[in-house]
Parts: C-alpha cells; sequence; structure tokens
C-alpha cells in the first residue's frame, strides 16, 4: 500500500507538469510557433470526451450491461462522418463572427439577443452539473482506494464531513488550476493554447494507462482475451452479459444513448470550446474525423476485459464495478501500474473539468453577467479587463461549489454514467437550434427561445428532480404518485408514458417538445430585419465570410479603439488596430472616420471578449446614425438578389454571344466580299487582256487575208498591233506587280532619300508627256533636301503615276500641272493638281480600286489600266502613310499623299 | 455533380448506413451465444463494424483532396 504523502505528491507533481505543458505552449505561441496547430493534437484535445466516465464508468456499466457502455462512443463515430460538413460549418461561422461559446453562437444566430444567450448559459450551467460533480466524486473515489483498499469500510468512511471529505479540496484545486490555465490574461484571440496542450497531453496519459491496465490483466493476469472469454463462459453471471438481453431499456435504451452521445459530441459546452473554438484551422477537421473515432476505439477496447476479469475475481459484490480498473491493480500488488492508472484517471478528470469551467465561465461572464452589467451600470471610463477575468475567475469557482454541492446531495445515490447521462440531456437541448440554426433560415427567435425553455423544463422535471427525490431531498412519492398525487404528472411516466426507461423517457418529451416548439413556432412567426440578417449570414456563412457590410453611421476611429481596448488591454487593442491598418492600407494619422469594415472589424474583436450581443450594444454607442445600411441588409436577407445576379450573369453572357455572333457574320460577310472581288478581279483581268489581244488579232489576220494591202496602210496597222502588245505587256506587268505587293512577295528597299530629288526625278522622266501636250509643270518643291525613310523606286513609281494621269486629263495647250511638297499635321505632303475635268464625288472613292477608271468625261473611253491608282494606294499604305483625292467636276483634281515624318 | 457535394453525399449514406448497422433490428441478429474466434459474436460484429466504418470515414475523407479552405484569424498572438 502506497503512503498518502506520496500519492499526495504524484498528483501535485502531474498537476504542475500539466502546468509546465500549457506555459510552454502559451509561451511558444507568443513567439508565432503554435505547437497545437496539427491535426493530431486537435484530435487529441476532442478526446476530451472521455472523461473519468470512460475511464471508470465504462467498466462498471460494462459490468452490469455488457455493451451498455458502447453506444456513448459509437454515437461520436457516426457523428464523425458528418463532421466534414457539418462541424466545418460550424467552424467556420464561429470564426468569421468570433463565436467563443455555445451560448455566443445560439445568441449570435438568433438575433444578437441576449435573452437566448442568457438562457443557454443557465441550461449549460445546470445541465453540466451532475457532470462536474461525476469528476468529482471519480477521482475523491479512486483517492480513497488507492489510500484504503481492500478496506472497503474506511473507502465508504471517508466522506462523512465536509473537513474530511477529499471531495472538496479535489474542487478547489481544480478551480485554481482552471484560472491558471484559462484566465491568467484576456487573450484576443480568445483561444487557449496553453489549456489546448495539456488536455492533449492529458488525453495521451489516459489512453496509456488505461491501455496499461488492461494489457496486464489481459495478458497478465489471464492467457489473453481468448482464454479470458473462455472463463466467460462457464458462469451463467458472465455469461448472460455477452447477449443484448442484459440492457435496461432494450434497444430503446441503446437508441437514446446512440442519440445523446451524438449530440454531446458535438454541444456539450467543453466540446463545443475544443471543437470549434479551440480550433485553429478548419482543415484539421479532415483527419480528426477518423482520427479521434480511432481514439476512442483504442480506449474501449479492454472494458469489457476488465469488467470481465473484475467480476470473475470480486463475485461476492463487495468491490463496486465503478473502481475495478484500480482494484484489479492493487489486488495483485501492483502498486505504480496502481498509481499510473489513478493518474490516468485523475487526467480524465482534470481535463474535462479545466474545460467545461472555462467554457462555462466564459459563457457566464460574456452572456449571462456582462449583458446585466452593462446595461445597468454606466461603468464607462473603466478598463474592464480585469473586471472580465474576476468575474471569469469568480465564475469558475462557482461552477465547481455548484457541481460539489451535487455531489454532496445527490452523488451517493447514483453510478457515474447515470450521473453522466442527465447532462447529456441537458446539452442534447442545444441541438435542434444549432442544427437548425446552421441550415434553416427561418428557424426564429422566438422558436428557439421557446424550443430551448421547453425542453429544458422537461429535462429539469424528469430528470433532475426525481434525483433529489431518490437522494431524498424531496419526497418519494413525487416520484410514486406525482406531485400533489396527480398521476398524470409522475415525471417518471409523464402523461401516462409508461413504457420507456427514465432516461429515454426524458429525452423522448424533451426533445419532442423542443423540435415542436422550434419548427411550429418558426413557421408561424415573423422574423425581425436583424434575425433575417443574422440568420442569413449563418446559413450563408460560406458566401458572405466577413465581406458584408452592415454597419452604416459614422464612428471615429478614436473612439472604437478606446472601447475595444477597455476590454482587451491598450497593448492588444492596438496592435490589432496597427494590423488591420497596415493590411488594409489605412493612414490612421490622416482618416479620422471609421468605414463600414472597421467598425465590423471593432465589433468582432469585442464579441470575442464579451459576446455577440454585448458587443453589438457597445459598438452602438459610438456609432451616430442609422446603424445598419439598407443595402447590406438588401445584399444578405434577400434572396431574390441572388436569382437577379445569376440572371444579370445570364445576360451578360448573351450579350457577349450576340457581340462574338455579329462579329462572325461581319467576318463571312467580309469573306464573301473578298471572295466576290477575287471572281469580279479574275474576269476583269480576263476581260481588260481580251480587248487589246482581240485587236491585235483582228488586224493581224487582215493583214494575213490581204497580202496585196499598200505599204502605208499596212505601216500603219502594224503601228496599232505594236501599241496593243505594249499595253498588253504593261497591263501584265501591273497586275503581277499589285499581285506581289497585295500577297506582301514584294521585296521593298527601305532607306533614308531625298523626297525633293525623288519628285525632279518624276517630273523629269514625265516632261515628255506634257511637253507633246503643251501642258505647264509648276514645281513648288524646297530647295533644300527633304529625308524620308521609304523605298525610292516605289516613291518614283507613285510620284510618275500621278503625274502621267495629270497630263492624261489635263486638257492640252491651256493645261497646268503644279507638284507641291510641304509639312501639314507633322507629315510629309506631296500633291499633284491639274486642271482637267474633275472627278464626281461618288467616284472618288471608287478610284483606287481595282480597275476602276474614270471614263474620260470629254470622249467616254477609259484611259490606261485601272490599276495604277490602286498600286499607288498600297504602296503608300506600305508607307504608313495616306493618298486621297480632292476635286469636283469641272475645277480640276489634287492628288495627295502623305508620308510620316 | 461538384466533388463537394458528392463527397457531402457519400457520407450522409455512410452515417445513415452506420446507423442502420449498429441498431434494431440489425443489431439483434448478432445477439446470440456464438463464438467466432473465441469471442462472443455480438461484441465480434460490433468491433469489426466500428473498425470498418473508421476506414470508411478516412477513405471518403482523404480520398480526394479537395481545395484547402481556411478562415483567417481575425487577431493573431504573434507580433509582427
Amino acid at each position: 500500500m502506497l503512503q498518502e504523502w506520496v500519492i499526495l505528491l504524484v498528483s501535485l507533481c502531474y498537476l504542475g507538469t500539466l502546468f509546465a505543458i500549457a506555459y510552454y505552449a502559451d509561451w511558444k505561441s507568443d513567439k508565432g510557433k503554435s505547437i497545437i496547430s496539427n491535426p493530431y493534437i486537435y484530435t487529441l484535445s476532442i478526446a476530451v470526451y472521455c472523461t473519468a466516465w470512460t475511464f471508470y464508468g465504462s467498466v462498471g456499466r460494462a459490468a452490469e450491461t455488457g455493451i451498455g457502455f458502447m453506444p456513448i462512443y459509437l454515437g461520436p463515430t457516426l457523428m464523425a462522418a458528418l463532421w466534414w460538413f457539418l462541424l466545418r460549418k460550424i467552424i467556420r461561422i464561429a470564426k468569421v463572427y468570433r463565436i467563443t461559446s455555445i451560448a455566443d453562437f445560439l445568441a449570435s444566430r438568433y438575433g444578437k439577443s441576449s435573452l437566448i444567450g442568457g438562457l443557454v448559459t443557465i441550461i449549460a450551467v445546470v445541465g453540466i452539473m451532475p457532470y462536474i460533480s461525476l469528476q468529482l466524486k471519480a477521482v475523491s473515489t479512486s483517492y480513497s482506494v488507492m489510500l484504503h483498499y481492500p478496506d472497503i469500510a474506511m473507502i465508504e468512511q471517508h466522506r462523512t464531513s465536509i473537513w474530511n471529505d477529499n471531495a472538496f479540496s479535489v474542487a478547489m484545486i481544480m478551480a485554481a488550476f482552471s484560472i491558471l490555465f484559462g484566465t491568467r490574461h484576456i487573450d484576443a484571440t480568445e483561444r487557449h493554447e496553453g489549456m489546448v496542450a495539456a488536455i492533449a497531453f492529458e488525453s495521451v496519459v489516459k489512453l496509456l494507462a488505461f491501455s496499461a491496465v488492461g494489457v496486464f490483466i489481459t495478458f497478465v493476469m489471464f492467457d489473453g482475451p481468448i482464454d479470458l472469454f473462455d472463463w466467460v463462459t462457464r458462469y451463467p453471471e458472465t455469461m448472460r452479459l455477452t447477449e443484448l438481453e442484459v440492457l435496461p431499456g432494450g434497444y430503446t435504451n441503446w437508441l437514446t444513448l446512440t442519440f445523446l452521445s451524438m449530440m454531446a459530441i458535438m454541444f456539450l459546452p467543453r466540446q463545443f470550446q475544443v471543437l470549434v473554438v479551440e480550433n485553429v484551422n478548419e482543415e484539421h477537421v479532415r483527419k480528426a474525423a477518423w482520427l479521434f473515432p480511432l481514439y476512442l476505439l483504442a480506449i474501449n477496447i479492454f472494458v469489457l476485459p476488465i469488467a470481465f476479469a473484475g467480476m470473475l475475481l470480486f463475485p461476492e459484490g463487495l468491490v463496486a464495478p465503478d473502481i475495478f480498473v484500480l482494484a484489479l491493480p492493487i489486488t495483485e500488488n501492483q502498486n505504480l501500474l496502481a498509481l499510473f492508472v489513478y493518474l490516468g484517471g485523475l487526467s480524465a478528470a482534470t481535463g474535462m473539468v479545466i474545460v467545461a469551467t472555462i467554457a462555462l465561465s466564459t459563457m457566464l461572464c460574456n452572456d449571462l453577467v456582462m449583458p446585466v452589467l452593462l446595461r445597468l451600470l454606466a461603468i464607462q471610463q473603466v478598463d474592464l479587463s480585469r473586471v472580465l477575468l474576476f468575474i471569469r475567475r469568480c465564475s469558475i469557482v462557482f461552477v465547481l461549489l455548484l457541481g460539489y454541492l451535487y455531489y454532496r446531495l445527490i452523488g451517493e445515490s447514483y453510478t457515474l454514467v447515470t450521473m453522466g447521462l442527465v447532462s447529456f440531456a441537458a446539452a442534447a437541448q442545444f441541438g435542434p437550434a444549432i442544427l437548425f440554426g446552421v441550415f434553416w433560415k427561418d428557424a426564429s427567435r422566438r422558436a428557439a427561445i421557446s424550443g430551448l425553455s421547453a425542453g429544458f423544463l422537461i429535462w429539469f422535471y424528469t430528470l433532475l428532480l426525481p434525483s433529489f427525490a431518490r437522494s431524498g431531498w424531496i419526497p418519494l412519492s413525487f416520484l410514486e404518485h406525482g406531485p400533489f398525487g396527480i398521476e398524470l404528472l409522475r415525471p417518471y411516466q409523464l402523461f401516462g408514458l409508461d413504457m420507456f426507461d427514465p432516461i429515454t423517457h426524458a429525452v423522448f418529451w424533451s426533445m419532442l417538445a423542443n423540435v415542436m416548439l422550434l419548427v411550429g413556432v418558426s413557421l408561424i412567426d415573423r422574423q425581425s430585419t436583424m434575425d433575417r440578417i443574422q440568420a442569413s449570414l449563418f446559413v450563408d456563412v460560406y458566401r458572405h465570410s466577413g465581406d458584408t457590410h452592415l454597419w452604416k453611421g459614422k464612428a471615429m476611429i478614436t473612439e472604437l479603439k478606446n472601447i475595444v481596448a477597455r476590454f482587451i488591454g491598450p497593448q492588444q487593442a492596438e496592435r490589432a488596430f496597427v494590423s488591420y491598418f497596415r493590411s488594409h492600407g489605412i493612414d490612421f494619422t490622416k482618416d479620422m472616420q471609421a468605414d463600414a469594415e472597421l467598425v465590423e472589424f471593432a465589433e468582432r474583436l469585442l464579441s470575442g471578449a464579451i459576446g455577440a450581443a454585448s458587443a453589438r450594444v457597445m459598438v452602438s454607442s459610438v456609432v451616430e446614425g442609422e446603424e445598419i445600411s439598407p443595402e447590406g441588409v438588401m445584399k444578405i436577407i434577400d434572396e431574390t438578389s441572388q436569382v437577379l445576379e445569376y440572371s444579370h450573369q445570364l445576360e451578360e453572357k448573351s450579350i457577349e454571344l450576340e457581340a462574338a455572333t455579329r462579329e462572325l457574320q461581319e467576318a463571312n460577310r467580309r469573306l464573301k466580299e473578298l471572295d466576290r472581288l477575287k471572281d469580279e478581279f479574275v474576269s476583269t483581268v480576263s476581260h481588260e487582256l481580251r480587248t487589246p489581244l482581240t485587236s491585235v488579232r483582228a488586224f493581224s489576220e487582215i493583214l494575213h487575208d490581204n497580202a496585196n494591202m499598200g505599204q502605208e496602210e499596212r505601216q500603219k496597222y502594224l503601228d496599232i498591233m505594236v501599241k496593243e502588245t505594249e499595253r498588253l505587256t504593261r497591263l501584265i506587268n501591273e497586275v503581277l506587280d499589285l499581285a506581289k505587293i497585295e500577297s506582301g512577295r514584294a521585296d521593298w528597299f527601305m532607306e533614308n532619300i531625298d523626297l525633293t530629288e525623288v519628285l525632279r526625278e518624276a517630273v523629269a522622266s514625265t516632261s515628255q508627256l506634257f511637253r507633246e501636250k503643251s501642258i505647264a509643270v509648276v514645281e513648288m518643291v524646297p530647295t533644300w533636301p527633304i529625308t524620308v525613310f521609304a523605298d525610292r523606286d516605289r516613291i518614283m513609281q507613285v510620284a510618275i503615276n500621278l503625274l502621267s494621269n495629270a497630263a492624261k486629263f489635263s486638257p492640252s495647250d491651256e493645261g497646268t500641272v503644279m507638284i507641291r511638297l510641304y509639312f501639314k499635321d507633322r507629315e510629309v505632303r506631296v500633291e499633284v493638281a491639274d486642271n482637267g475635268p474633275g472627278i464626281h464625288p461618288d467616284e472618288q472613292k471608287k478610284i483606287f480600286e481595282k480597275f476602276k477608271q474614270i471614263t474620260d468625261l470629254r470622249n467616254g473611253k477609259p484611259k490606261g489600266t485601272g490599276l495604277g491608282l490602286a498600286i499607288c494606294r498600297r504602296i503608300i499604305e506600305y508607307h504608313n502613310g495616306n493618298i486621297w483625292v480632292e476635286s469636283a467636276p469641272g475645277q480640276g483634281s489634287k492628288f495627295v499623299f502623305s508620308l510620316p515624318d | 455533380m461538384s466533388p463537394v457535394r458528392r463527397k457531402i453525399q457519400r457520407l450522409l449514406v455512410l452515417f445513415v448506413f452506420g446507423c442502420l448497422a449498429l441498431n434494431f433490428p440489425l443489431l439483434a441478429l448478432f445477439s446470440k451465444s456464438i463464438y467466432l474466434f473465441g469471442f462472443p459474436l455480438l461484441y465480434f460484429y460490433l468491433f469489426a463494424l466500428w473498425i470498418l466504418f473508421i476506414i470508411c470515414i478516412a477513405f471518403v475523407t482523404e480520398m480526394k483532396k479537395l481545395p484547402r479552405t481556411s478562415f483567417p484569424p481575425l487577431f493573431t498572438r504573434k507580433s509582427k
């Protein structure tokens, strides 16, 4: 047997280790290196689900009901399948709106109502009371067992007076620990990294301890599991536990427990704390969804072997099954193992108590005390972060005292599991409000209030009050004959429903009332704007994710900062605002007015510290004017806007489509036009070629047929034939030239040339034409060189073409052609003007097209090939210039081409 | 069907199957005094199903890597 001081010392050392771990994690986190930011620590922290109930109570329940302990772990396993989308959504909501407890979550969802927050807090505190007393009972019992076993009488005697009662000391030590873990200072992140690290460590310890004793019993005390089960089959007492018939309440009870544990794993305040509030990254849920069930499986493997071993070794029933885990190694004189097991149990209990009290103290402070305090007292200019801490510390002590009180009043008459189930049934009341709340926008505030209150009252009446009756604090006739002898109201057979065990009975009635009222009232209720906004923000959290701004009124940045500083402390407020300014590019030395986003940011910072409802009240106090912008409201709650947006997108798409179709049609039209032009070109070319060919052939036939033609006449015909063939050659050359330019196969020799020199040469080479018709040529070309970057021969070609055209169309004798070179609009321009018949405006564009000749206004016969100007245009366009004509009938015409300077 | 919806539907079906397999009347089929490898049939069934269910969750959630999503915290403890 171990000395008392050894047990005490080991216990205190263990708690010290925990604190060191928590301190180290906090220290790391302050340096920006989170040691808990991985799915494995996250999973281990969720394992705070396994409390002293699991550690000691499971074996107790297995010894009475066989597999009756399993639904408590199968429920969470089933639920874990839904985590990937259900839990992630809840986590996302909590992160976006900085929700720090289950009360805050529900208050936020239902219109930031402090009434709901308060109601949930009361349900949680009263509901968890039996659960905390369970842990106290387990720790104090295990301590007594360690001290006095096998003297059963001494164990019983140990808790007669409050002074001799170690449960009270346990409660106070745990309170001190919770205060140290959770409320050393107000943390603006509202996460407790140190606490999470410590409970993850505890989860490892309790798993190792339980497995160690399991292995010892199965493989050392017995020859493995098969040998153990062989023993089991020899006794009817143990044999009957291998079937389901031993289950009190049968399959109904099994189903109820599965359902309750499914609710408990999500909605017990401490589970919500570790699953949602302490979650670092929602991606961790993916691994935790199968790692956590694996942990449950691992810690449950040895429950049945230990239970059976206990029953086989203590058949006389003197040792309570709840302490088998500890009694077995002590009986075998394995003191060290027993000490380790005791530490495992201590881990399981302290883990639960620490997380639960921290979660409850946050709720009590943010959702019950603060709203009242902020309304009652005008505490305006005080640093409230100390007040917050004080309230939270008091809450922790209060919660533990309540647990202890319940333990003193009730503890003796219940097993561990029965006490725990009462709490589970209370936590299940949150289920409908949360599940409907995150998926169904129409769940209304009044509906949630009525559902929650009805469920809670029925739970109170059918589970909590009877526990007082059974412990003798209320006359037992209350149970047997109902209050005031009204049989219909008997708490275990409400309205005469007598086919269920008490737990199933209570769960059935409370959930029925809860869900019916939640759904029913929602359907007949009208939601206020605020309620509808919050409902939409929660249900469509992935769509909004914090980018929708509701605030409209004006607020000063300094005032906002001051109000945040009062709750989370000046330093943290300063840091939060500075990092916000930096990421949003705000110069806070200049900007005085806070925009909607900043107001929202401040509100969220605050809601982490004092809850959503109070944060709204505080921020409203510094925001002037209308507090909600109609646009924001419309954007959030108007579902039709989504449809409108969608149809708007459709419209845009169809407009784009139409534009594309039009472009395609246009391209098609141009292609067809080009095709037509090609055909036209080919037929025109053939036509143009045929005319001189026909005349050559006609004259040669005449010469051929009339051998005795006079020499003079013969000469005349031959002259015509030579002229026609010359024209033919020119035509073919020009067609080839044009084709070459158009297809881009022409060779260009670009260089710096003197344009004046080119023009003079062009004039010189066409002077013969002018002389023949006695046309005067006026040159107005600068005497100094004008350099352009161009192909000399091509520009020459253009100039000659224009000059010869002018010669052609100018009247003989009185004709004047003027060639001019000048600058205009940063361009070099060359102008060739004649005083010929002029060109009709309709034809001015056409003449630059192929084979479009101007019919001579005087003799109606075209001159030239009809390709000259077309070639000119191609050449000038290649040089990035322009060519056009200015003319009017009877006024002469002026051809101008420009080249970039 | 989007990969997210597909995953959600698979998980829902898994959940429903699990609930059915672990409750009356399927469970009653195994409540017999038969021994399998030395273990009572009921225990064997429950633990086997438990392991299988965990494998299924792991398979569905880890099978297809969807784009990671997470919401950045409003405030971090690390001072930059």
